[in-house]
């Protein structure tokens, strides 16, 4: 019978194995839905330039798994969504820890370029972990024993293409969509077009963009429960795909493989919104940690 | 039009190139990087290589550190090239530089400066990064490690693309033009919302 010492340290062990193993793995195979997403998109692009393009990702994605090398070299920034049940025996300190330490482990001994810097002096600041890095958002889930981790690495070249608007209730819906195609057709072909377009509307500035974050690392082509949503959603992919942006930003018919949009309730005179992009190299990965240690590894969660 | 070239290469050259084509590469590149550019520019260091003719990668790589100053590839890729676009002029004007390839474009004031003294900006697939790594067969040689990973790279390549001239050196964009474009179809669109 082990000690309770003994099962937190074994737990919290299994979490910083995964933690090593999702970050690689993200890394070098991209999910299913994406792959269909990217195939979808060669099938219906006709420009010239456009279709070089998405038939040298496709060809990169596949030379990513046969090399069992990374779909992309930027190795982005770690970030972990986490959903903790109440009673999963690992307090989140020790997760964070775990993930922590995990985000090194990998990053030494694969070896992964490391990207984390101190903001000011811009010095690396170790092995792509640093304060406050890697960033893990938290969800807790009533009656439940389990904890699922899924990282999300960003790349910067996307991240860069981040926008906020603090839109007032007179602009209206309208104002939300012209802000997010202002966005994407300024963005040009920086952020890797074509790629998610992750929406967050509602809420505060801070949340607004914490939700789009969540946007992005929903599976690609997903669509919000709530319809009224998922309607702004359909629209939004259709308005951004007339810009003409084009993979790469070299002209064509696909911009974006997809738009997700989250929400929240917000104060009577707010109406934020903010666009967050995911390049078409949209990497995450999922585990799911039994109170056991005994891990389900899931890629298309 | 398709292409293939080896680099370094010639103005000639380079003129026959315009704004569309689809051109591979073989020969040495040079990797280079916000830092790289910053040491030779802002701080006036001259670079340890001749860039005359030169192709420029906008790249950070991924390597393996396997004996003094030598290196070998594990992931290489390309980054954004749009913060870097200051540096245009100098490396066509002083360096003799001919081509720079990256992700993502570089805004319109790269346009004079490419037309003027002969270079073209090739884009590349962003994030295509384990098919770029297969078309680089060796690093030669590194300079200035101590900015590593921003280091400056010399590159021997086969085969290297496909790009795509974006920018070519008759005053030709194709992000211009799509910008324009799609600055159009955004007037239509709000009428839509």
């Amino acid at each position: 019978m082990k000690t309770d010492v003994e099962t937190v340290s074994s737990l919290q062990d299994a979490v910083l194995q995964a933690a090593a193993h999702l970050y690689v793995w993200a890394l070098k195979d991209i999910p299913q839905d994406l792959r269909d997403a990217l195939a979808d998109a060669a099938e219906r692009e006709t420009s010239v330039p456009g279709q070089r393009v998405l038939q040298t990702i496709l060809r990169n994605v596949q030379v990513a798994e046969e090399e069992r090398n990374l779909v992309c070299q930027d190795t982005g920034i770690a970030v972990y969504y986490c959903r903790v049940g109440e009673h999963f025996p690992l307090h989140p300190a020790r997760i964070y820890q775990a993930l922590y330490d995990g985000t090194e482990r990998a990053t030494v001994e694969h070896p992964l370029r490391s990207n984390t810097v101190h903001t000011l002096t811009r010095e690396n600041t170790g092995q792509n972990v640093g304060y406050r890095v890697p960033i893990v958002h938290w969800d807790f889930v009533p009656g439940w024993d389990g904890l699922d981790v899924k990282c999300v690495p960003k790349g910067s070249g996307s991240e860069s293409m981040s926008f906020l608007k603090m839109c007032t209730p007179a602009d209206g819906v309208a104002g939300i969509k012209r802000f997010v195609l202002d966005s994407i057709v300024g963005a040009g072909g920086k952020p890797c077009p074509p790629g998610i377009v992750g929406v967050g509307i509602g809420g505060s500035a801070d949340y607004a963009m914490h939700l789009a974050k969540e946007a992005i690392a929903r599976p690609v082509a997903t669509r919000n429960p709530d319809p009224l949503v998922a309607q702004l959603e359909e629209e939004l992919t259709g308005l951004l795909n007339e810009t003409g942006i084009g993979p790469m930003g070299l002209g064509g018919d696909v911009t974006v493989l997809h738009c997700h949009v989250e929400h929240a309730d917000t104060h009577m005179t707010l109406n934020p919104v903010a666009v967050n992009y995911q390049c078409w190299a949209a990497r995450r990965a999922t585990a799911h940690v039994s109170p056991d240690g005994s891990v389900d590894y899931d890629r298309e969660a | 039009m398709e292409h293939r070239l080896t680099f370094p290469t010639t103005e000639e050259a380079i003129r026959e190139l315009r704004a569309g084509d689809s051109v591979l590469v073989d020969g040495h590149i040079v990797g280079i990087r916000d830092r790289t550019q910053i040491r030779i520019f802002d701080q006036g260091v001259e670079p340890p290589m001749d860039l005359r003719g030169a192709f420029l990668l906008h790249t950070a790589p991924n390597v393996r550190k396997v004996g003094e100053g030598r290196y070998e590839k594990l992931c290489i890729g390309t980054t954004t090239s749009a913060r870097m676009v200051r540096f245009t002029e100098p490396l066509g004007r002083d360096y003799g530089v001919r081509a720079i390839c990256g992700k993502g474009g570089l805004p319109d004031e790269a346009i004079v400066p490419m037309r003027r003294y002969g270079m073209v900006y090739f884009a590349i697939v962003g994030g295509a990064a384990a098919l770029e790594t297969t078309q680089i067969e060796e690093i030669e040689e590194v300079f200035w490690e101590e900015l590593m990973p921003e280091c400056l790279w010399k590159f021997r390549v086969k085969d290297f693309g496909p790009l795509t001239v974006a920018i070519d050196s008759h005053g030709s964009s194709l992000y211009h033009d799509v910008q324009e474009s799609a600055r159009k179809k955004l007037e239509a669109l709000y009428e839509r919302l």
